[in-house]
């Protein structure tokens, strides 16, 4: 099982993440993880949220250009050398990662996945050593 | 359905004798009464005898906007002040605004064009028809207005503001004609959007959309939008106001109210007069004002003039596409930029809300050109190679278009600012 990962356009300018945060915040919407793509004139911001669908409702709303994309999501052990073997492993698979972020929680480590074949990406997964995360 | 077959479908040389008629009644009348047109025509030493056809016009002096602005305010009226029953004002970005004095026939005049060109579109007095142009001293609202009166057609006076109030309307009046800038409809379609609503919701059938250059493109998209079919009005304030040149059914060029405003077409280099088909810059004579009548008065609009019965039945000379205006030429890096060029090439590209802005500056002595577009929220994808890519295909095309690099920026929907009026579409920072 994948997840969903809102992709929201963002022009480079001062003051709109915090925008964006403050209608989230609003609305009683979490924010669980986020990336920030970014050019010279425009970002593309990655957001997991705990309600993805009223998130994507509430953005449209006010204007945001906002998709959703499937992305994976990981947890493995926060130790030293846990994520590099997952890494590893995929890598030798031939299953390239297009962008990937990621945050420590505690003795767990959360990693969101975007790989160029998710399919496969999950299958060899299972042989490793991290939960899949559903959400 | 045609307002004035008299006029409107007079033929050629009926319309060159009624012309070199009224040109000499015009020619004696402005020597007698603006010391401006007397003098010039001293310097050139040309008396009102030596008109005696139409084709004697080439000899006339020209007005430009300058001349209009130097004689601020009254200096080229030409009746009394007790004649003058309205005075209009064009807009001056900068220096002296050009204040227009209307008599009670001039503003018939005025309402007997515009009542041709609604006419031409297929209005007719069972429509309700909004005036969106702006009221006030801006010809377009009130000019507009009393063409629809005249026609007798209700008209609901709504011009801009409240657009959320001005769709209801729209919705519960059933309104089915509208007079707007082009600019304007599509921010309509964008507030019906926004509302929950479609064209399916109103009756608007039939569009008059002008004061500002607008392409095939916009078109097609505002007849799409609005359900509704789009012609092109044209005028200006310094002749007279919307009313000036009309599309008819035929869609092949505009009619030129020929009988009271005279066109030629000059080369702006060496203000020769140039045959019809050939592009240059379009200049009017007002046959029949009296209120502030000018002689060959300069549009900066770029233009051809076409002769030959239209398929309508109308014999007059229609003009083009406006293709520029020599005064909102930009010239980067040596090319002639127009705007409109800019736009034609958005619009053709579905990813872009027709929104954009141009921004020009000089950066160590080099003019740069950034073209601002606003991202259809469908179009967005997560990928951002993808969206470079769609970046450069913009960039690509305008090239193109323009012969000159442009900087693209991929903006956020909705972030371009919308007008009501005549939009700004150009930043120039540059000292020059
Ligand atoms: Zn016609």
């Amino acid at each position: 099982m994948t997840i969903k990962q809102l992709s929201i356009f963002l022009e480079n300018k001062t003051g709109r993440i915090n925008e964006l945060t403050k209608i989230l915040g609003k609305h009683g919407i979490n924010m669980q993880a986020f990336s920030m793509a970014e050019t010279s004139d425009f970002g593309i911001l990655r957001l997991i949220v705990d309600d993805v669908e009223r998130a994507v409702e509430v953005l449209r709303n006010e204007s945001f250009a906002v998709m959703l994309t499937d992305v994976v999501h990981i947890c493995c052990p926060n130790v030293a050398g846990s994520l590099s073997e997952i890494l590893e492993h995929l890598a030798q698979n031939d299953i390239f990662i297009e962008y990937m972020y990621a945050f420590a929680d505690g003795d767990k480590a959360n990693v969101i996945i975007m790989p160029n074949d998710i399919e496969k990406c999950m299958a060899e997964l299972k042989k490793c050593t991290c939960d899949i995360n559903t959400l | 359905m045609i307002w004035n077959p008299n006029k409107e479908c007079m033929s050629r040389d009926e319309m060159h004798a009624l012309q070199s008629r009224r040109l000499q009644k015009l020619v004696n009348y402005v020597y007698h009464n603006v010391p401006f047109y007397r003098n010039k025509m001293q310097e050139m030493d040309l008396s009102p005898e030596d008109i005696k056809s139409i084709d004697d016009i080439v000899k006339l002096p020209f007005t430009t906007k300058q001349d209009l602005r130097d004689n601020y305010p009254y200096g080229l009226q030409a009746a009394p002040p007790s004649e003058i029953v309205r005075v209009h004002a064009s807009s001056g970005t900068t220096g002296n605004p050009t204040i227009v004095g209307y008599t009670r026939k001039d503003l018939a005049v005025w309402s007997e064009v515009m009542a041709r060109c609604l006419t031409a579109y297929g209005i007719t007095r069972n429509d309700t028809f909004s005036v969106s142009y702006g009221y006030g001293l801006f010809t377009g609202g009130l000019g507009a207005h009393y063409g629809v009166e005249n026609l007798g057609a209700t008209v609901i006076p709504t011009s801009t503001g409240n657009t959320e109030k001005h769709i209801r309307l729209i919705r519960d009046l059933k309104i089915t004609g509208i007079a707007c800038t082009p600019s304007y409809a599509l921010y309509l379609a964008e507030t019906l959007d926004k509302m929950g609503l479609t064209k399916d919701d109103i009756s608007l059938r039939i569009g008059a959309f002008g004061a500002e250059p607008w392409t095939e493109n916009m078109r097609k998209e505002i007849e799409e939008r609005l359900g509704l079919k789009g012609y092109n009005l044209y005028g200006l304030s310094e002749i007279m106001g919307p009313g000036v040149s009309h599309e008819c059914e035929c869609q092949n060029g505009s009619h030129i109210c020929e009988d009271h405003f005279y066109p030629e077409i000059i080369n702006p280099e060496t203000l020769e007069q140039l045959p019809y088909g050939t592009q240059g810059e379009l200049v009017f004579t007002t046959l029949t004002k009296e209120g502030m009548p000018v002689l060959r008065y300069r549009t900066k609009d770029l233009c051809t003039l076409m002769d030959g019965v239209c398929d309508c039945g109308r014999t007059e000379v229609r003009m083009g596409r406006i293709m520029g205006r020599s005064d909102d030429m930009l010239i980067i890096r040596g090319i002639n930029v127009f705007p409109s060029q800019v736009e034609s090439v958005i619009l053709e590209c579905n990813e872009f809300e027709p929104q954009y802005m141009l921004i020009v500056d000089r950066v160590n002595n080099l003019d740069t050109l950034q073209v601002q577009v606003e991202l259809r929220k469908d179009f967005f994808s997560a990928d951002v190679g993808g969206m470079l890519a769609l970046k450069k295909r913009l960039a690509d095309k305008l090239k193109s278009v323009l012969s000159i690099s442009a900087d693209v920026r991929l903006m956020e929907p909705g972030s371009i600012e919308r007008s009501q009026g005549k939009s700004k579409r150009v930043i120039d920072n540059r000292k020059l």
